[in-house]
């Protein structure tokens, strides 16, 4: 009882903390994402500074040529989710629309084959089609990632209440506009969540884009493996890792800026709709 | 899409029973004698599904008066609003809109001028309260100086602040308050016709019935043509100036007055659903001004004197007078034993005289003062309070008898009420 009373008095007393510290634990992770993401960045630097580098390692790792790298691997995960979201977002939305949706299992079981190839095989059959360079890592990329958008674009725009569809459509809305104004609105939070995965697929994936001669940080690792060099691939993997971090928390603060204000601070079954 | 393949273009209103008794209820209602809406053997079957959910379905709506559908779940009620507004059509049978058959009109700007509020409310949860009600004023193009005004005006007329609930979204409103504000929305470019569909269902009994006084006291100004589902028949009777019973697949079990139905029930369908509360109901239907008050009972001015009031009370065969004040106002309430123990003055004597109605008060206030009162007996009195007459039991039984004897009368005049045994007792 006395415990309880305490704790009480102690909330009412300091209302300013507990709203901070509210606010600290609901959005934790966009907080101490960032702040790890740097300690680790620059624990990396500091250790990279301290070490005798050879010469191999020195041409790997050199400022010059990683950061031109983390360029190329932002490109291609940036090439590759934009061709994602104007292919899998109309698509998603057509395969809702009453007519269309015969189609809609054929669709879904072939966009999982994009899928259930592994990566590396993928990015073989986009090379032997079309050759090298950063266009055929990029489609390879799409084809991959293309799975997760256009699923969250179905179910999101699949999960919206038929009664708030109806009260719409009954008011005088054209199906256009029911669309437009209700339906992809409130859909806008899952299918947020499945840009952000194929985001985070895409930056992972771009390591291989060395494959087909698509640049990007892959090179780093792999020279380290064939020259057997493991601080190499250690500093390469660990970057990617940093970069995909970083970029799932940019996504993670689009997501909560872009969700329509009146669903915001409310549990919505839409949050664990993500089938990844 | 479905072509109506049975109904003949005429519409007499002397085919069968039906617009019979739809025409027969012209009397008493407020509306005029031209129809809002009209549905003709309208009968739907959802795809996929080997049951009609309306079966041929006949009722016209004169504008300006509210017709309640009230019947069973799952008879077909909020399909009957559906079709009339076209979000879904017909399997066959004609729905006349204002003059036009609705599948002539093209259906976005047929919704335009119908108010429909959902069952479910169906706010939309993105969109702030102003935006929700001002839907439908956008959509008509209104520029954004009226639709402001509007947006508030609206917010007022359910008796929510403007200034508190304009930026709101609805996941911050109470179940009851987002009801209202369906509702605003529906009214929201001053549709003439109202379709609404159970729109006081989520409110607790006390709310709901301040929501129903205002929205017959907006309609009073407002005249609206509103087809008004529940399945409440209280709330039918409260609100509808028509009433259609429904039952199994909207088969019309009675279609008529509040007052007939309860008066004289077409069958045991009917009997039981408005259930035994019915005399009752129906004496909030009658007001005391309307109603043969009891003028004979004795009564006095408080200075006649003891004895002449002893006198007085003798001679009738009632166990208590009444007395007056100065102004002709219900004072008290004296027995003969009253007058023999004690010699109090006759404005001091007896009892206070509580039980009082007013002529706008309905009978069944007048009924509820009397189990109150200590004479059993209810002192009817004018505007300014003084005493017009006394409302007895007797008073009450008569009147309800008079309700039954017109109602009787009038279904003796217009053949029997519209009714199928057949579908409805089975
Ligand atoms: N979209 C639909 N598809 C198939 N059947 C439906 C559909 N909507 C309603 N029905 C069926 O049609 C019948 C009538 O439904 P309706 O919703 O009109 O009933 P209701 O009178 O409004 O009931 P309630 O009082 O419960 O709201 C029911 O048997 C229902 O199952
Ligand atoms: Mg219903």
């Amino acid at each position: 009882m006395a415990i309880a009373t305490a704790t009480e008095d102690e909330a009412v007393a300091s209302p300013t903390r507990a709203k901070v510290s509210d606010f600290l634990t609901r959005n934790a992770e966009l907080v101490i994402t960032p702040a790890a993401l740097l300690l680790f960045g620059l624990g990396l630097a500091l250790l990279l500074s301290n070490v005798e580098l050879d010469f191999t390692e020195t041409r790997q790792l050199n400022w010059d040529t990683t950061s031109r790298r983390i360029w190329e691997t932002v490109e291609l995960a940036a090439a590759s989710t934009v061709l994602v979201l104007l292919i899998a977002i109309p698509a998603g939305i057509l395969l809702t629309r009453p007519g269309v949706r015969k189609v809609t299992p054929a669709v879904l079981s072939s966009a999982s084959i994009g899928q259930a190839i592994p990566a590396y095989g993928l990015f073989i059959l986009f090379f032997a089609w079309m050759g090298q360079g950063f266009w055929t890592a990029v489609w390879a990329l799409t084809v991959f990632s293309i799975l997760p958008v256009l699923r969250n674009t179905m179910i999101g725009v699949e999960q919206v209440d038929a009664a708030v569809i109806e009260a719409g459509r009954g008011m005088g809305m054209t199906k256009l506009q029911a669309l437009v104004r209700i339906e992809l609105p409130l859909a806008v939070p899952v299918i947020l969540a499945g840009v952000r995965t194929a985001l985070v697929i895409n930056v992972g994936m771009a390591t291989l884009a060395f494959l087909v001669g698509g640049g990007g940080l892959g090179e780093t690792i792999f020279s380290g493996i064939q020259l057997s060099r493991n601080l190499t691939v250690v500093v390469g993997a660990a970057t990617v890792a940093i970069l995909a971090l970083g970029i799932d928390w940019i996504a993670a603060i689009a997501e909560r800026v872009l969700r329509p204000k009146g669903l915001r601070g409310r549990t919505s079954p839409t949050d664990t709709a993500n089938p990844i | 899409m479905a072509e109506p393949d049975q109904t003949t273009e005429e519409s007499g209103g002397g085919d069968a029973g039906g617009p019979d008794v739809v025409a027969a209820g012209a009397g008493t209602a407020h509306g005029s004698d031209e129809i809002m809406i009209e549905l003709q053997e309208v009968t739907k079957r959802y795809p996929g599904s080997n049951e009609d959910a309306i079966e041929s379905l006949t009722l016209q709506v004169p504008k300006g008066e509210i017709l309640v559908l009230v019947g069973p779940s799952g008879c077909g009620k909020s399909t009957a609003l559906r079709l009339i507004n076209r979000m879904i059509e017909p399997t066959s049978g004609h729905i006349i809109f204002d003059g036009e058959d609705v599948t002539t009109v093209d259906a976005d700007h047929l919704r335009r001028r119908i108010g429909y509020v959902i069952q479910q409310i169906g706010l939309f949860p993105h969109r702030t309260i102003a935006d929700n009600i001002a839907t439908v004023p956008r959509l008509s193009g209104w520029d954004k100086q009226r639709t402001d005004a509007r947006v508030d005006e609206l917010l007022e007329t359910v008796g929510m602040d403007p200034s508190m609930y304009r930026d709101r979204y609805p996941n911050e409103l109470s179940g009851g308050q987002a009801q209202r504000i369906g509702v605003a929305r529906a009214l929201g470019a001053d549709p003439l016709v109202m379709l609404m569909d159970e729109p006081f269902g989520a409110i607790d009994p006390i709310t709901r019935d301040r929501l129903q006084n205002e929205f017959l006291r907006l309609q009073q100004e407002l005249r609206k043509t509103i087809v008004f589902v529940t399945h409440d028949i209280d709330e039918a009777i409260k609100m509808g100036d028509r009433i259609a019973i429904l039952g199994e697949r909207s088969r019309i079990a009675q279609f008529d007055t509040p007052e007939r139905i309860l008066a004289a029930p077409a069958n045991d369908f009917v009997e039981d659903f408005i259930g035994s509360g019915a005399t009752l109901q129906g004496l909030s239907l009658e007001r005391v001004r309307d109603v043969q008050l009891n003028t004979d009972y004795p009564v006095v001015r408080h200075d006649v004197g003891v004895t002449e009031a002893q006198r007085v009370l003798e001679t009738s065969s009632e166990d208590w007078l009444l007395v007056l004040d100065d102004d002709d106002r219900p004072a008290r309430w004296v027995t003969l034993d009253h007058l023999d123990r004690t010699d109090k003055r006759l404005i001091e004597n007896g009892r206070k005289v509580t039980a009082l109605a007013e002529p706008e008060d309905t009978l069944r206030d007048a009924l509820e003062e009397m189990l109150l009162s200590n004479a059993g007996a209810t002192v009817a009195i004018d505007g300014r309070g003084k005493y017009h007459g006394v409302i007895e039991l007797e008073t009450l039984m008569n009147v309800l008898q008079r309700m039954r004897r017109e109602a009787k009368a009038h279904y003796a005049r217009h053949a029997e009420p519209d009714t199928d045994d057949t579908s409805v007792d089975a």
